[in-house]
């Protein structure tokens, strides 16, 4: 008998389901109001929203959504790429790993630190292409390596402890990194070398003009996905990590070496983030310590909308979230007479944690969890 | 009031599989009345359902008349239906006196106010709570009481578990008991000393109970009446001598014999 | 946690009392290579984050010893403690410490000597300036104790050796022993470090002569001093031995009429102590205290959202927001919009109320979520407030990135509370924080109380048990909030105006940390773990005594927080419950082994019992 019991909602409609029904009556007003407004103000200038219309907004020319589009995609892409590393640890072992994002930054770091040498002695400007291929294997090193460390030090001890406690173990090692870092490196942003100019410049593609970097972001972003989708379900220890996800237990029982699979679990992981840190680091060319903490929380909401542990669903997630924060403040919340929404973009994430743990805890596309972790 | 607890073609589903179905049952006050069934045969879903842990798919569960269908466990509780848990769940690391006094809480009132202020009232509720308890605790003889209700849970014997679990059960003063597997593990002196214990939850304390079994001779001693679940589906109900005489129940616990070959 | 044993050799016997100790050179070189190894490495960290520069500046003893060398050597000293720990398992033949053990912590310190010796040289012979900014002269000069590099090497490795060795000495030394050399080593950097405070105490009373001649201009103690105060505490330590646990094992047995009299001494005491000792301390030493205060306020409510009923609020921070910024808008003149200039308590009456809605608003849609999403959620929770008290959009009601400035002075009729006088502050967070103690206190005893340990054991069996979960897990969240405002309100009082960038998701992790490592649920762990965390370290942004430590704090934080969780997560101050439930083995055979003296009462009430139940078997028949 499992010590678990299912437990649905009671039929009784409680003063707190109220009001959540009031709050998702709410949202979804003010996003198709703010859609609304948006379209009537694009469209027909003499218009019932134009009272509200903020005299600063710019509004949005075909171009500018576009643009819009381009960078959300390749920012989500970004997102999506570390929330593998989010899924993966919480669909073996149940808990979030909040220090992944510094897994990330470190990658970025590397990135920094070896472009500037590269940078220094010439290389980069004359033969980017092997620079790019050396700074992307160091920093999917260096993040591998940091994951693995993090897994042997702070988590394996406490392996059978009740879910909060590495949970706030991954808190403090987070912030250790964190400040690690900077102690290391020094609080100021480091840059990234010029890219060259073959890569940065801007694209046209089927009428939408997209900087090369983004699409090199995109095409990385791709192959990763598809490397991990090959080793995961194609390979023997992709079968191996799918069954300890489903049930440790069972998994040690048939032969499987359940430490090492997640030692594996966080390698692959951390590659992931490695990857995005550099693809980071090219797009914005800058990098600090705190680089990790925001896109580390954004990255676990795109694990969460895309449903925890599904894989596919992390990556969709993730695009899903780039898009939304960079579209949503100004098609949404502008129209509505909102100044000075770019502020406001992080609260769009931070808000669609919110919204989707609350109304969707599951996820879009479902959760694949281990029925000891779905309690 | 026509039963204290009256079920009427209870169906409960999970994804596909008929957990239970078309069960009808009845309990009235005072009655002590076991269910018995090969394993899996919906006996702690049963229970569950009542308890307001599981969702009823079809069907109703009237309590003095009520329906209590779709309410919140603690609803429940607070309506007087009481149960125990197959895999004994204490709360290991509060003391044994506080599992029992803590599930005196829908049992009593006192508030924020009255802890800040420390007034007549809640010394008074306080005490009386302890009272409480200690009389549920020493029904299980001199085990549970003195030195021992300061120490936590955990440190507790198996035996002395399934005790603790059924005084916690007790102390929420319920109509209704449900009793999962109450001698499960234990050693025949004290499976006879709790099957004792049981009539008297019935003659001393008032108690209507509903017993899951799968100790024959508790069942035999015990129970006024005996309902048979396999499958999710009640097969015989009666008093036990009819019902451990019957083709079907034997057949649902030791199988068919194989026809011999012509 | 393996059962750390040196290897033990092929020549050992088994019989305890002839046992031919293994060889002294038999060492396990293995352990010997880790923990040597990760010392190195620690070794090079640390200097590398740039601690023992950054840390120079402050002497512990004049002329011998400052912060930045001491950051360095109690790491060997830790590692070779570490390497000849030993658990003793009932049952299993091990050895007593023994020279074998001095000569593993010899060998782990002189390893890890080579993390300097390896830093040394390459300092002298590279240049990583570039991404590593402490890979400076300075290092270098310090790591060479001013002189060459053979100098530098060779030293190192002498200390880091001893060192090493004087860690794994500690094992073979005697219980009582250890005990004084701990309390004299400690106790003289706690004299070295407070000097702040002493110093400002004994201005209070008069006593600078005394404090003039312990501690050198420069700061630090001067050496004569270092050696008297290393006899008279270690006279000290050899005569409390015992007396203190004594005193403790006292309190805890004393029982009924006589227990309210000790506790209540005990209160009028530290009462009696808290209002005084202000009178003779100096502005900084009070602004600290006032700031330890206000935290340990904000810790007390997370210590019952925690502790007690086991959610995990990140987002705490918000509450604080929300305290600080009503309270500015209730009483600032310079509010943007709606200013009514009340005053502060009329506004903190309001501040609750709203404190409480905000609880209830912000708690009813996530308590029914899992925990750790609960913890992610409340950290959006907390974001999402803070960059809308940020905002542009609300800039007309909160004042958007300068927030709101001229909060008034907090005017009693007998006194006036402002933030220009740390004792007139201290005092009133003072009896805030008596009230949060007494609050906690109460509701830790009582059915509500009950209610959230039995929903943090078991939340399931708690519903079932008749606890309206739901409702019980608001509470916590809701008093909580309550207490959190009040810290903002006073916050916005003291500083005189708040601001956006006060109220960052740091300050809910610090809360955090100060509470785990307190001991969570506990009040005293609490009060212990805001003092020496906010006191000596310092706040999210406000300095501690040690102010030396503001570039490297948080580090410091994330690591003790780490560590707490593995090594001893009750807490520093376990309540008893608390230790008792993390460490539940040793607990059980405790019990087990104190029970033998109950056993005979036992075996005979079972025996008892076992006829009873015989006769009630036969009695109720057997029909058949």
């Amino acid at each position: 008998m499992t010590a678990t019991i299912n437990r649905r909602s009671a039929r009784r409609v409680s003063k707190v389901d109220r009001f959540l029904t009031l709050i998702r009556v709410f949202l979804v007003g003010l996003i198709v109001v703010g859609i609304l407004a948006f379209l009537a103000q694009q469209f027909a200038p003499n218009n019932p929203f134009t009272r509200w219309r903020n005299p600063d907004a710019m509004g949005l020319s075909a171009d500018q959504f576009k643009g819009l589009l381009m960078s959300g995609l390749s920012q989500g892409a970004m997102y999506g790429l570390i929330a593998l590393g989010y899924s993966m640890v919480y669909g073996v072992l149940g808990f979030i790993n909040f220090a992944h994002g510094e897994v990330f930054m470190a990658g970025a770091m590397t990135g920094f630190i070896a472009s500037e040498k590269f940078n220094a002695s010439g290389l980069w400007e004359s033969n980017f292409l092997l620079c790019l291929v050396l700074i992307v294997l160091m920093a999917i090193g260096i993040s591998t390596l940091m994951a693995v460390l993090m897994e042997r030090v702070a988590y394996r001890p406490l392996r059978n402890s009740p879910r909060l406690i590495p949970l706030i173990t991954s808190i403090g090692v987070s912030f250790f990194i964190q400040n690690a870092v900077m102690g290391l490196f020094g609080p100021a942003t480091k840059s990234y070398p010029q890219l060259p100019e073959w890569l940065a410049k801007q694209r046209s593609i089927l009428t939408f003009e997209i900087a090369g970097t983004k699409i090199l972001v995109l095409v990385v972003a791709a192959v990763s996905m598809a490397g991990l989708w090959f080793l995961v379900e194609r390979t023997k220890t992709g079968k191996a990590m799918r069954a300890v996800a489903e049930d440790k237990e069972i998994a040690s029982l048939m032969g499987i070496n359940v430490n090492r699979i997640i030692v594996t679990t966080f390698a692959v992981g951390g590659a992931m983030a490695g990857v995005a840190g550099i693809l980071w680091g090219l797009l914005f060319r800058s990098v600090t310590h705190m680089t990790g903490f925001l896109p580390g929380i954004k990255a676990f909401t795109a694990a969460v909308v895309g449903g925890i542990g599904n894989l596919g669903g992390a990556m969709a997630g993730g695009i899903a979230l780039g898009s939304a924060e960079s579209i949503a403040p100004l098609v949404i919340l502008e129209p509505l007479g909102v100044p000075g929404v770019s502020q406001l973009k992080d609260a769009v994430a931070f808000t669609v944690l919110v919204l989707v743990l609350l109304f969707k805890p599951t996820g879009l596309f479902g959760e694949r969890l281990s029925s000891e972790d779905r309690a | 009031m026509t039963h204290l607890l009256e079920i009427r073609d209870l169906k409960v589903t999970f994804g596909g599989l008929d957990a239970l179905s078309g069960l009808n049952f009845h309990i009235d006050e005072g009655e002590i009345v076991s269910v018995i069934g090969p394993n899996g045969a919906g006996k702690t879903t049963f229970f569950n359902t009542i308890s307001g842990l599981v969702e009823a798919t079809e069907g109703d569960i009237l309590f003095e008349d009520e329906s209590i269908l779709g309410l919140e466990p603690h609803q429940v509780t607070d309506l007087g239906i009481a149960r125990t848990f197959q895999n004994v769940r204490l709360f290991p690391n509060m003391t044994i006196l506080e599992n029992v006094m803590v599930s005196q809480h829908c049992r009593t009132h006192q508030q924020i106010f009255g802890t800040l202020f420390q007034t007549k009232a809640f010394k008074k509720e306080e005490r009386e709570i302890r009272e409480r308890s200690e009389a549920v605790l020493g029904f299980f003889g001199s085990r549970l009481v003195g030195y021992r209700m300061e120490q936590p849970a955990f440190v507790l014997s198996y035996a002395n578990r399934r005790r603790l679990e059924i005084a916690r059960a007790m102390a929420t003063q319920p109509r209704l008991l449900l009793l999962d597997e109450p001698v499960a593990g234990m050693n025949p002196m004290e499976t006879a000393e709790l099957t004792g214990l049981i009539g008297r939850l019935r003659s001393e304390w008032g108690f209507t109970i509903v017993m899951i079994e799968h100790d024959m001779r508790v069942v035999r001693d015990v129970s006024d009446r005996v309902v048979v679940l396999d499958h999710g589906v009640p097969i015989a109900q009666g008093s036990y001598d009819e019902v451990s005489t019957n083709p079907d129940v034997i057949e649902a616990y030791l199988g068919r014999p194989v026809e011999s070959k012509a | 946690m393996s059962a750390t044993m040196s290897a033990p050799s092929s020549t050992s016997s088994t019989s305890p009392a002839a046992s031919s100790a293994p060889a002294l050179f038999d060492l396990d070189w293995r352990r010997i290579g880790k923990w040597g190894g990760l010392c190195a490495f620690a070794i090079a960290l640390i200097s590398l984050i740039g601690m023992p520069v950054g840390l120079d500046r402050r002497t512990i003893i004049e002329g011998r010893l400052s912060l930045g060398y001491l950051a360095l050597i109690w790491l060997p000293l830790l590692f070779g403690y570490v390497v000849s720990k030993r658990v003793v398992l009932e049952g299993v033949d091990t050895p007593d410490p023994g020279a074998r053990d001095v000569l593993a912590g010899l060998c782990t310190g002189l390893l890890a000597g080579l993390g300097p010796l390896l830093l040394i040289l390459g300092i002298d012979n590279f240049n990583l300036r570039k991404p590593l900014v402490n890979w400076s002269p300075q290092l270098l000069e310090l790591l060479t104790f001013g002189r060459d590099i053979g100098y530098g090497i060779g030293a190192w490795l002498a200390i880091c050796a001893v060192l090493g060795m004087l860690g794994s000495t500690m094992h073979v030394l005697p219980k009582d022993v250890r005990r004084v050399v701990s309390i004299v080593t400690f106790g003289l950097l706690f004299i070295s470090v407070l000097e702040a405070a002493i110093d400002d105490l004994s201005e209070g009373f008069g006593l600078e002569g005394l404090t003039d001649a312990m501690y050198a201009k420069r700061g630090g103690l001067t050496v004569k001093y270092s050696i008297i105060l290393v006899v008279v505490l270690g006279v000290l330590a050899v005569v409390t031995k015992g007396r203190v646990k004594g005193a403790t094992n006292h309190y805890r047995g004393l029982k009924g009429a006589e227990r309210k009299r000790a506790s209540v001494l005990l209160f009028a005491g530290v009462a009696v102590l808290c209002i005084v000792l202000p009178m003779f301390l100096g502005k900084i030493m009070n602004e600290l205290l006032a700031n330890v205060g206000l935290f340990l306020l904000l810790a007390l409510g997370l210590n019952i959202v925690v502790g007690l009923a086991g959610i995990l609020d990140l987002g705490y921070v918000a509450f604080f927001a929300v305290g600080g910024y009503t309270t500015a808008v209730l009483t600032s003149a310079e509010s943007p919009f709606f200013a009514p200039e009340l005053h502060f308590g009329f506004a903190l009456i309001v501040v609750v109320l709203i404190a409480g809605l905000t609880g209830l608003v912000i708690g009813a849609p996530v308590i029914r979520m899992r925990g750790d999403y609960l913890a992610i959620v409340t950290l959006g929770f907390g974001e999402i407030i803070r960059l809308l008290f940020m905002s542009d959009w609300l800039k007309p009601y909160f004042g958007g990135a300068q927030g709101i400035t001229n909060v008034p002075h907090v005017d009693l009729g007998f006194a006036v509370v402002k933030g220009t006088d740390p004792r007139s502050v201290f005092y009133m967070i003072l009896v805030f924080c008596v009230l949060a103690i007494y609050v906690s206190w109460r509701l830790q005893g009582s059915r509500l109380g009950r209610a959230w340990m039995a929903i943090r054991e078991d939340e399931q069996v708690a519903e079932a048990m008749g606890i309206n979960t739901v409702n019980t897990k608001l509470m916590a969240f809701v008093v909580g909030a309550m207490m959190a405002a009040l810290s903002g309100a006073i916050l916005a009082a003291k500083v005189g105006s708040v601001f956006p960038n006060s109220f960052m998701i740091l300050v809910s992790i610090i809360i955090l940390v100060v509470v785990i490592v307190g001991g969570m649920g506990n009040i005293l762990g609490v009060m212990v773990g805001s003092f020496v965390l906010i006191g000596v370290l310092g706040g999210p942004r406000q300095p501690g005594l040690l102010q030396e430590f503001q570039s490297y704090k948080l580090l410091i934080y994330g690591a003790l927080l780490v560590f707490m969780m593995l090594q001893r997560p009750e807490g520093l101050v376990p309540s008893a419950r608390r230790s008792q439930e993390l460490h539940q083995e040793e607990f059980l055979q405790d019990v087990w082994l104190k029970g033998e003296d109950h056993e005979e009462e036992e075996a005979a009430e079972e025996a008892a019992a076992e006829e009873e139940a015989e006769a009630t078997a036969e009695g109720t028949g057997d029909p058949a």
